[in-house]
């Protein structure tokens, strides 16, 4: 888990108190979406996560064959035919992990999204009403963060009948905004007091204009970067979930072929093909929806861009390296740092410099 | 001393909310799933044991909720969780503390590993922007990403098996008896190499991350610079000044993402069927054994608080601000 570490302050600089506080000009706006796009972490995470929908779009369509149906091939190693190789009743494993995409993102975006309306709510209510209400708010969100998410998740899910996606989007988006909202508050309570808050609350605006026009927009990269991390978390919980056997186990997704490769001994038959596809989705998912993530915290805070190369030679042949900050000492070498030669003092040319003469002219 | 009395009651707070949870799940669930398992044992349950069951899951509608609740209170102070389905004549404490020793010792000791191993590599990475390490870090991102128990099913097919040295499953060599003596410790620390290699490769990379942010961030600031100007060695500046503020907010991070990680590592037990909680409650959930499933949510959530509570006395001893009010 990544500490966030982003502050607010460098997205925009400097709004003060003006008449009419803008959270920032259209034309702004959108040389910065620009720059965040040609982020180059942040657009490899966008393009993976845009063939992912895509084929949680497509992917039932796409598929060779139907995930449930039998064929005369039993645990085949991959094929021409099975791409991806069959499992023990001779199902498509490329059918099941592409019908599987569909549930696994429906699931991470609605549990992601239920997650991020509660940490918006819970967050910046909590942040600005400030007093009894954030002292609740905080305890109620400490509490839910230290209460070890995924049992729980597990027990409530066991507890309730049925299963189905819906239900274990609700239980995952239920119990996983506390983060948000912690990074939420911490964010509102340095905003409410900058000026052009101040500003608007002198007009006499509303409390919930001023959260709905002046606080949010300022908190669009954390509320989006709170999103991509619950989206992970919430993908890695439902496939926990399918992969013990609970919740959806009728329909497929990643966890639900893994609970079968797991249950019908797979790795002691050698069968990778099983579960190495399932395991590399979810991977790649979750990398790109990091990358995203990286991308944004680095488009705010531009300080932790990894630097590129930092270590030049200089002509001597030292090694020195870069840093922000600092001019370079080239240690170990008895010579002077700079270039400069000591001038040659001519003594018998040398002319006084007459200072009262260079003031007058 | 304020600090410190502040975070207990917050625990003990957060312990209620959660045994309160616990007592309200299973009389959130229609019908009654245990009802039709009581009905199963009838025959060979004591008395007794029937009427704890019926204050751990309300099937006593006729008491008022609050009553039940009460009476949950009471049964729970006498250490009274049950009795578990799937091990019958046993209780579910007894099978809890069997479990608990296995999870404490495999997941506390990798845990503090990683926690350690992750920090000093992301004082370097932070430290040394640039260098070689950065490249390490879209590595260690994918590492993370993947899910715990993926790694392990990996690692089992690729590092274990019949002429290995890493068994495939279990806690301990199958004829062995769990003492302390030369054959079984032994045979314990083969076990747990492969799941706690697991852990640690997949927890690391998160403590990597964090504590590179936070060096970079406090790289910048002005008494780094200062420290530099006084002509202090490199070394002393990295590790007195910039690590030792960066680690802070990794140490609060340690303790918040303790529960994360918790949730991780029982799944790597299930995948080793590791004797510990993880595969315990793999199995309780396997035959809807509710006794044991609450159970071992109560006891996972003491741990991670006690765990917790530990971390911030820890926190208290590293910054000196938090000592200074009491």
């Amino acid at each position: 888990m990544t500490i966030p570490t982003s502050s607010v302050e460098q997205v925009i600089p400097g709004q003060g108190a003006m008449a009419q506080p803008e959270p920032a000009k259209p034309g702004r706006a959108r040389r910065k979406r620009f720059r965040f796009v040609a982020n180059g972490k942040a657009l490899t995470g966008l393009i993976v996560l845009g063939l992912y929908l895509l084929f949680a779009i497509i992917g039932p369509w796409v598929a060779p064959y139907d995930p449930d149906a039998r064929g005369p091939a039993l645990t085949a190693p991959p094929s021409a035919d099975h791409w991806f190789g069959t499992t023990h009743l001779g199902q498509d494993i490329l059918s099941q992990v592409l019908v599987g995409t569909r549930g696994v993102m429906l699931v991470g975006l609605a549990a992601g999204a239920l997650a991020t309306i509660l940490s918006v709510l819970i967050g910046v209510t909590a942040g600005y009403l400030g007093g009894g209400w954030d002292d609740s708010l905080s305890a109620l969100s400490n509490v839910f963060l230290v209460i070890p998410a995924l049992p729980l998740i597990i027990i409530v899910t066991a507890a309730a009948p049925g299963g189905g996606d819906t239900l274990v989007a609700l239980i995952i988006g239920f119990t996983s905004w506390a983060w948000g909202a912690r990074v939420l508050r911490a964010q509102t309570l340095s905003l409410r007091r900058r000026e052009y808050v101040e500003a608007a609350r002198a007009n006499g605006e509303s409390t919930w204009r001023i959260i709905i026009f002046e606080i949010l927009p300022n908190l669009t990269a954390i509320i989006a970067s709170g999103f991509v991390g619950t989206v992970i978390f919430a993908v890695t919980s439902e496939i926990t979930l399918a992969f013990i056997g609970i919740g959806s186990v009728s329909s497929w997704n990643w966890g639900t072929i893994l609970f079968w490769a797991q249950s019908q001994q797979a790795l002691a038959q050698g069968a990778w093909w099983w579960f190495v596809p399932a395991g590399l989705a979810i991977a790649f998912l979750g990398t790109a929806l990091s990358l995203i993530n990286f991308g944004i915290d680095e488009f705010v805070s531009p300080r932790l861009r990894s630097a590129g190369k930092t270590k030049i030679k200089t002509a001597s042949g030292r090694t020195v390296r870069m840093r922000v900050g600092f001019t370079p000492v080239l240690s170990n070498s008895s010579a002077p740092h700079t270039h400069a030669r000591p001038i040659p003092v001519n003594t018998a040319a040398a002319t006084p410099v007459n200072r009262s003469k260079e003031a007058t002219q | 001393m304020r600090y410190l009395l502040q975070r207990i009651l917050f625990y003990v707070f957060t312990a209620w909310a959660a045994i309160t949870i616990n007592f309200f799940i299973p009389r959130m669930i229609p019908g009654d799933p245990v009802k039709s398992l009581l009905a199963r044992f009838q025959g060979q349950m004591s008395t007794d044991a029937i009427d704890s069951l019926y204050v751990l899951f309300g099937l006593d509608k006729d008491a008022s909720i609050w009553s039940q609740y009460l009476d949950y209170w009471k049964q729970l102070f006498h250490g009274d969780l049950g009795l578990s389905f799937t091990a019958f004549p046993a209780s579910v404490s007894q099978v809890i503390s069997d479990a608990l020793p296995w999870t404490v010792a495999l997941v506390g000791i990798t845990t503090i590993i990683s926690f350690l191993l992750g920090t000093g590599l992301g004082v370097l990475a932070g430290w040394r922007r640039g260098s070689w390490i950065d490249g390490l870090l879209p590595t260690t991102t994918f590492l993370s990403s993947v899910p715990y128990f993926w790694l392990g099913l990996l690692a089992i097919y690729l590092l274990a098996g019949p002429d290995s040295f890493f068994p495939s499953s279990g806690g301990y060599e199958p004829g062995l008896v769990p003492a302390w003596d030369q054959y079984f410790i032994p045979s314990a620390i083969q076990h747990s190499l492969l799941p706690a290699l697991t852990i640690l490769i997949s927890s690391v990379s998160g403590w990597i991350l964090s504590m590179r942010n936070m060096m970079v961030t406090v790289a910048a600031e002005d008494y780094i610079t200062v420290a530099h100007a006084k002509g202090l060695s490199e070394r002393r500046v990295a590790l007195g000044y910039a690590a030792r503020n960066a680690l802070l907010p990794n140490v609060s991070g340690f303790a918040l993402s303790l529960g994360f990680i918790v949730g991780g590592t029982l799944l790597v037990e299930i995948v080793f069927s590791y004797p510990g909680l993880g595969f315990l409650l793999f199995r309780a959930v396997g035959a809807k054994d509710y006794p044991l499933m609450q159970g071992i949510f109560l006891v996972i959530t003491i741990s991670v608080l006690v765990a917790n509570l530990i971390a911030d006395i820890a926190y208290l001893m590293l910054d000196p601000r938090t000592r200074k009010e009491g």
